[in-house]
């Protein structure tokens, strides 16, 4: 791979990752939601997250030049080759933890991708701009239910702030800047991460406080290392679901 | 046995319009807690496959419907009376939305 490109396919992968596992969580809800129509619409995230990841998944395949497609890299990568975040891959739980993680990081990815539209890749930039609509929707929705039940009855404010408190942990490492970032952020492409957190925090607390939740002070036990590949144990579980069928057999076709 | 509780929501009717200019029509229905529920229902359920520039939700208890049995009286007395039908009439070039 030509050196120029590789910080630029590790920052590919970090985005497809990031949506690639987010959907696949989102999607084991099919089936089991609480009412059909809201099993609907979280069929119709995890896909438009689907989508999103082969767009960036096929892109970092070029880039790397081996010959090796968004499948190949979605498929055939163990959890150590991963860099998706740490809080996309935590448990669904209940409602409250899956409405809760997909706030945070939806607003997470609408702004990042606000500032990606505007990269010096035009892939990237395409790639933000088709990504932003389904993303501020998702945002909204999800948003939505956040303030439903962290303002709703005792049980569910119960819920909601337990969800915010253990997703809480996981909130260090979305921002946890290394020096691939800064060689994105340096070269017009990538975002910067910085005030990426300040624009975060500016979003997502007025929403928190208007569903009655408390952010949980800074503490010692956050988790970090999505960047290096260093992933909770959870993510060996997906891994393992989700590639199964492609790895047994792997001419599979549809 | 405690009987279960129904936790599906309120009732709500969903209008599309499939392009801009053309009336709302009824779609279909779909269950949630509250207005801003009802409208992202409605968007994933009745949107979903590009059917929609524009979406209604009204509760369904706010529709009043005729009853079956008043059809007789209610629709039977227009049946002879053909005069009331612009049938008459030319229909100027151009026009489209009247068959």
């Amino acid at each position: 791979m030509k050196e120029s490109n590789e910080a630029l396919f590790r920052y590919c992968l970090r985005i497809g990752d990031t949506s690639l596992i987010l959907g696949h969580r989102v999607s084991e809800w099919c089936g089991h939601a609480p009412i059909l129509e809201e099993d609907i619409a979280m069929a119709n995230i995890a896909l438009d997250l689907i989508g999103q990841t082969k767009i960036i998944l096929n892109y970092a395949g070029e880039l790397e030049g081996e010959g090796r497609t968004g499948d190949d890299l979605a498929y055939r990568r163990d959890a150590r080759d991963f860099y998706n975040l740490l809080m996309v891959e935590q448990p669904n739980g209940d409602f409250a933890v899956t409405m809760m993680r997909q706030y945070l990081v939806s607003s997470y990815m609408f702004l990042l991708y606000s500032k990606l539209r505007n990269s010096t890749d035009k892939t990237i930039s395409a790639f933000a701009e088709k990504s932003l609509k389904e993303v501020a929707y998702h945002v909204r929705y999800s948003g939505d239910w956040v303030v439903r039940l962290g303002d709703g009855t005792e049980e569910s404010h119960q819920k909601a702030q337990s969800a915010l408190d253990q997703l809480w942990f996981f909130v260090d490492d979305m921002f946890d800047a290394d020096e691939t970032d800064m060689l994105m952020f340096e070269k017009g492409i990538g975002a910067d991460i910085k005030s990426l957190r300040i624009d975060w925090n500016n979003m997502i607390e007025p929403k928190i406080k208007e569903a009655k939740l408390v952010i949980p002070e800074a503490n010692n036990f956050m988790r970090m290392g999505s960047r290096s590949g260093n992933h909770t144990e959870h993510l060996g579980y997906i891994l393992a679901e989700m590639q199964f069928l492609p790895r047994a057999y792997p001419d599979a076709t549809w | 046995m405690e009987e279960k509780k129904d936790v599906q929501g309120k009732l709500w009717e969903v209008f599309t319009q499939k392009k801009t200019g053309a009336p709302h029509e009824h779609a279909g229905s779909v269950r949630a807690a509250d207005k801003e529920m009802a409208m992202m229902n409605a968007r994933d359920v009745y949107s979903r496959r590009n059917e929609a520039v524009s979406l209604w939700v009204v509760p369904s208890e706010c529709i009043v419907a005729s009853q079956p049995e008043d059809a007789g009286p209610f629709f039977d007395p227009a049946n002879d009376k053909a005069y009331r039908n612009p049938n008459f009439y030319k229909t100027p070039t151009g026009v489209k939305q009247i068959s």
